[in-house]
């Protein structure tokens, strides 16, 4: 069965301090995200109370396969700043990097503007902290998953999957899609870090990501990065509930290409949960596949799939369009986003029919195209090489998330949501998933809510005990759901009161 | 929604083994392309960190997910 693809995107940001030696990520990450939420609590009018992210659910070493030694040494760091925002998103320090993971949105569209939401919230973080650190010193966050010298982070998304449908078909499908669908959502990056290679053996590629994953499917995050990703913590009824975590995946500055990213890769989830996946696009190495198509801006390499014979990675995106386009007609567009998966199939036949005519011609939408076009023309008009630092900077600046300062804001990129959307959705969840009562708690109810998570909000009502109001189905708790209860409920004991009933 | 016509994989030119950009100098439309381009890069000159090299050196992040 196809369940609706409720989706999110999270991103680990890059972080430098400038002007002092003395700082470290942590620190610098901690500072940047009090920053933030120090000046929400002393916004005039602000009733913000700091709501605390709630660890109750958290188990990010199960195994989706279900095989034991599921250890993968990996602990939340439960004591370092860890936020729940009135959008739903929650913000805190990963892995020694500002994190935000965003609110679950009902389709491609919202994930963009949620995606651009966190952004927006980075750049707060930036200015607030700016006015806290002492004079000549600097937070930059960069929205980009290397540092050019081996160590990547990454941005997640995450998709609603049916618990019935088995893993291994899952993987199966995402495989040949993770694989190939880099060449409209690849971010792009100057030389290779794949283990044992020299710096410059590949001039330019086209993903951020594809240096770091070594293995086909597994439970790492941090290391031997696998293509398909196993961890099984639904934040949703695991009895009717799977989350396909993602990590393949690159931070996009095109909003074009997150909402690629993400509507493509539900329309192929859907795919294999209907069970209608071609058996014969199965990849007969994709862990060599991921680099050669990262590395071959022809877009002409052919990959070997299993049954003997070969198809490009476009060959492949245009069987998976088609099918995909087969499916909406045959069973509607509900599960996927609705019109939004419209807007999606033609795009994505867009962007492909541009890039089979020329790789380099989707230069307002693809990141690496509009990377690589810039880059180009600087070395010819400088005379110099690739390897050029002049080069690796201007990679490195176009994440930059300060808009002053970020390349890819130069570059004419086309938008999908506007500004004032953003400004909105930065305060706001969205409204038609569970992220919507989240954030409504929260924008209500902030001095009565002891902690959030994703399937539950925690009130302190003076009572004895904490109150848990669980929310176990994505779905729910929408505005169409709650708005109206909001509305009615002037203390949290009220609405808890109604929700008993 | 109504049916989506089948969709058609237009045929690609073989004349360019390697990626090519879709303007060409000499053409009306490559130059005003190339002057684009031009006034791209003076803004990006600009906008290059002063010292690249100290600061690409610099960018050094930890490993995370």
């Amino acid at each position: 069965m196809v369940v609706p693809k409720i989706c999110g995107i999270e991103t680990e940001y890059g972080i430098t301090h400038r002007g002092t030696e003395e700082s470290n990520p942590i620190t610098a990450s901690s500072l940047l995200i009090n920053a933030y939420l120090s000046g929400l609590q002393h916004a005039p009018g602000s009733p913000m109370a700091r709501v605390e992210w709630d660890f109750e659910d958290e188990m990010p070493g199960r195994d989706a396969r279900g095989v034991g030694g599921g250890d993968v040494g990996y602990e939340p760091e439960t004591h370092l700043v860890n936020a729940v925002l009135t959008n739903g998103s929650r913000y805190y320090v990963d892995h020694a990097h500002p994190e935000i993971s965003g609110p679950e949105c009902a389709d491609a569209r919202s994930a963009v503007l949620w995606d651009r939401a966190s952004d927006a919230i980075a750049q707060r973080s930036m200015r607030a902290a700016a006015t806290i650190l002492p004079e000549g010193q600097e937070l930059v966050v960069y929205k980009n998953n290397s540092d050019g010298k081996g160590n990547s982070y990454g941005c997640h998304e995450n998709y609603l999957m049916d618990r019935a449908t088995p893993f291994g078909r899952i993987v199966h499908g995402a495989t040949a899609h993770f694989v190939t669908r880099q060449i409209f959502c690849g971010a792009g990056k100057v030389g290779t870090e794949a283990p044992g290679s020299d710096r410059f053996a590949v001039p330019f590629q086209i993903s951020q990501r594809a240096d770091f994953f070594e293995e086909e499917v597994g439970l790492e995050t941090t290391l031997k990065r696998p293509i398909v990703n196993t961890r099984d913590e639904p934040h949703a009824d695991a009895r009717l509930y799977r989350r396909l975590h993602v990590i393949v995946g690159d931070a996009n500055l095109s909003e074009v290409a997150t909402f690629l990213k993400v509507g493509t890769t539900a329309l192929v989830l859907a795919l294999t949960e209907q069970d209608l996946f071609p058996d014969d696009l199965c990849l007969a190495t994709p862990v060599q596949a991921i680099r050669l198509v990262s590395c071959d801006l022809s877009l002409r390499r052919p990959l070997r799939l299993a049954d003997g014979t070969t198809a490009t990675a476009l060959d492949i995106q245009w069987d998976l369009l088609e099918r995909c386009s087969k499916y909406c007609n045959n069973f509607g567009t509900d599960a996927v986003g609705g019109d939004v998966a419209t807007d999606v199939l033609d795009r994505w036949e867009s962007v492909l029919t541009q890039l089979e005519v020329d790789p380099l011609a989707p230069a307002t939408t693809v990141d690496w195209v509009a990377k690589y076009r810039l880059l180009d023309a600087y070395r010819e008009r400088n005379a110099c090489g690739w390897n050029d630092t002049r080069l690796q900077a201007l990679d490195l600046q176009y994440h930059d998330l300060r808009p002053e300062r970020c390349v890819a804001h130069r570059l004419g990129l086309e938008r999908i949501v506007s500004d004032d959307e953003v400004l909105w959705a930065i305060e706001n969840p969205p409204p038609d998933t569970r992220a919507y009562f989240r954030g409504r708690c929260l924008q209500q109810f902030a001095t009565h809510v002891v902690a959030a998570n994703w399937d539950s909000v925690v009130f302190d009502l003076g009572g004895e005990t904490l109150r848990r109001v669980p929310m176990m189905e994505p779905s729910r708790g929408t505005d169409h759901h709650v708005a109206r209860l909001f509305e009615e409920c002037p203390t949290p004991a009220d609405l808890i009161g109604r929700l008993q009933q | 929604m109504a049916e989506r016509e089948r969709i058609q994989k237009p045929s690609r030119s073989d004349s360019e083994p390697e990626p090519a950009a879709t303007e060409h100098a000499g053409s009306p439309s490559g130059e005003r392309l190339k002057a684009e381009m031009d006034d791209l890069l003076d803004e990006i000159d600009e906008v290059l960190e002063a010292n690249a090299e100290e600061f690409v050196n610099s960018y050094i992040q930890k490993g995370g997910q």
